[in-house]
C-alpha cells in the first residue's frame, strides 16, 4: 500500500525548508512532526494550510490529515 | 467566525474597525469627496484669477498645476505599494517562485510570473497581491483600494513575501483588510497611470474580472 507523504515546510531566506514529513500510517513520524511544528510556532511563525484556490487555514495544531502545512511569518500593515 | 478562521495578526490591531464591504463603500466615498475638496478650490481660483485680471495668468496656472499635481501624487502613493521592494534574493527566489506557482492556478501564475502581481479573486473583489502591498479592485471594476502590507520578515525572497500575503489572504480576507494599512482608494485609471508599464495588465485583468 502507498502512502503519501505530508510535508511541513517553512517559508525562509532559502526559499523554503521542508521541516517534516509524515504519513498518516506512520505515528512516530508525524509525533516528530508535531514536535517540529511546535517548535517554529514558538519561534514565532504561524501555520496554515493551503486548501484549494482561494482558501486556506490557521491551525494551531498539526493536523495529521493534512498534505501540506506551510509556517509563515506574521504581516502586518507597512 | 468560525475558529481558525480568523487571521492571528488581528490582536495586534484591536482598536481597528474590521474592514467589509459597508467599510469599502464609506472609504471610497470619503477618498472620493476628498478629492473634490482640494482640486475644485485650485480650479475655481484659478480660473477666477484669469477672470477678473487676466495678467495673473501664471498665478492661475500655478493653481491649475497644483490641481494635477495633488490628486497625481496621492494616486501615485497608492500605486506604489505594490512596486517591487526589498532584497531581490536572486539566489533563492527560484525556489520561492517554486512554491507560490504551487499555490496560484495556471492563469494566475503566468499573470504574477509576467506582472510581478497574484491575482486573488475574494469575497471584497479581485485582489493582487505584491511583495509589499495589494490592490484591491472592488466589484463593478470602478475603484480600487490600495494597501501597504507586508511581512514582518523581510529578507525573504520576493516570491515568499508574495506568498505570505497571499495566505493571510486566503485565511481571512477581511482581517487581511484590517490588518493592512489603507493608503488610497480612487479610479483604475488614476492607479494604472502610476503603476510600472510590466504590472498593468495585472489591473487589466482584475478590472475585467470584478465587472
Amino acid at each position: 500500500m502507498l502512502f503519501l507523504m505530508a510535508r511541513l515546510i517553512r517559508m525562509d531566506g532559502t526559499g523554503h525548508t521542508t521541516v517534516a514529513e509524515w504519513s498518516a500510517a506512520d505515528d512516530a513520524a508525524f509525533e516528530q512532526a508535531v514536535a517540529e511544528f511546535r517548535s517554529q510556532l514558538e519561534l514565532g511563525y504561524i501555520g496554515t494550510v493551503p486548501e484549494g484556490p482561494g482558501k486556506a487555514t490557521h491551525v494551531r495544531e498539526l493536523p495529521r490529515e493534512a498534505d501540506l502545512v506551510i509556517m509563515r511569518r506574521p504581516i502586518a500593515g507597512g | 467566525m468560525a475558529a481558525g478562521q480568523a487571521l492571528p495578526e488581528l490582536a495586534s490591531v484591536p482598536w481597528r474597525e474590521r474592514t467589509d464591504a459597508a467599510w469599502l463603500k464609506r472609504w471610497g466615498r470619503i477618498w472620493h469627496a476628498w478629492t473634490v475638496v482640494y482640486t475644485v478650490p485650485f480650479l475655481a481660483a484659478g480660473a477666477a484669477m484669469v477672470l477678473i485680471e487676466p495678467l495673473a495668468a501664471p498665478v492661475a496656472i500655478a493653481a491649475l498645476a497644483h490641481a494635477w499635481i495633488i490628486p497625481e501624487l496621492y494616486a501615485f502613493r497608492g500605486a506604489s505599494v505594490v512596486r517591487p521592494k526589498g532584497p531581490r534574493n536572486e539566489t533563492a527566489e527560484p525556489v520561492a517562485q517554486g512554491l507560490l506557482g504551487d499555490l496560484l492556478g495556471h492563469e494566475e501564475r503566468e499573470l504574477q510570473r509576467r506582472t510581478g502581481l497574484a491575482l486573488e479573486p475574494g469575497g471584497l473583489g479581485v485582489w493582487l497581491v505584491g511583495e509589499a502591498g495589494a490592490l484591491l479592485v472592488t466589484p463593478g471594476g470602478r475603484r480600487v483600494h490600495c494597501y501597504c502590507v507586508r511581512t514582518t520578515e523581510p529578507e525573504l525572497p520576493p516570491s515568499d513575501r508574495v506568498a505570505h500575503l497571499l495566505l493571510a489572504l486566503r485565511v481571512d480576507e477581511e482581517g487581511f483588510a484590517t490588518v493592512a494599512n489603507h493608503a488610497f482608494a480612487g479610479a483604475p485609471w488614476r492607479v494604472r497611470r502610476r503603476l510600472p508599464h510590466g504590472m498593468r495588465p495585472a489591473l487589466d485583468e482584475a478590472k475585467r474580472k470584478a465587472r
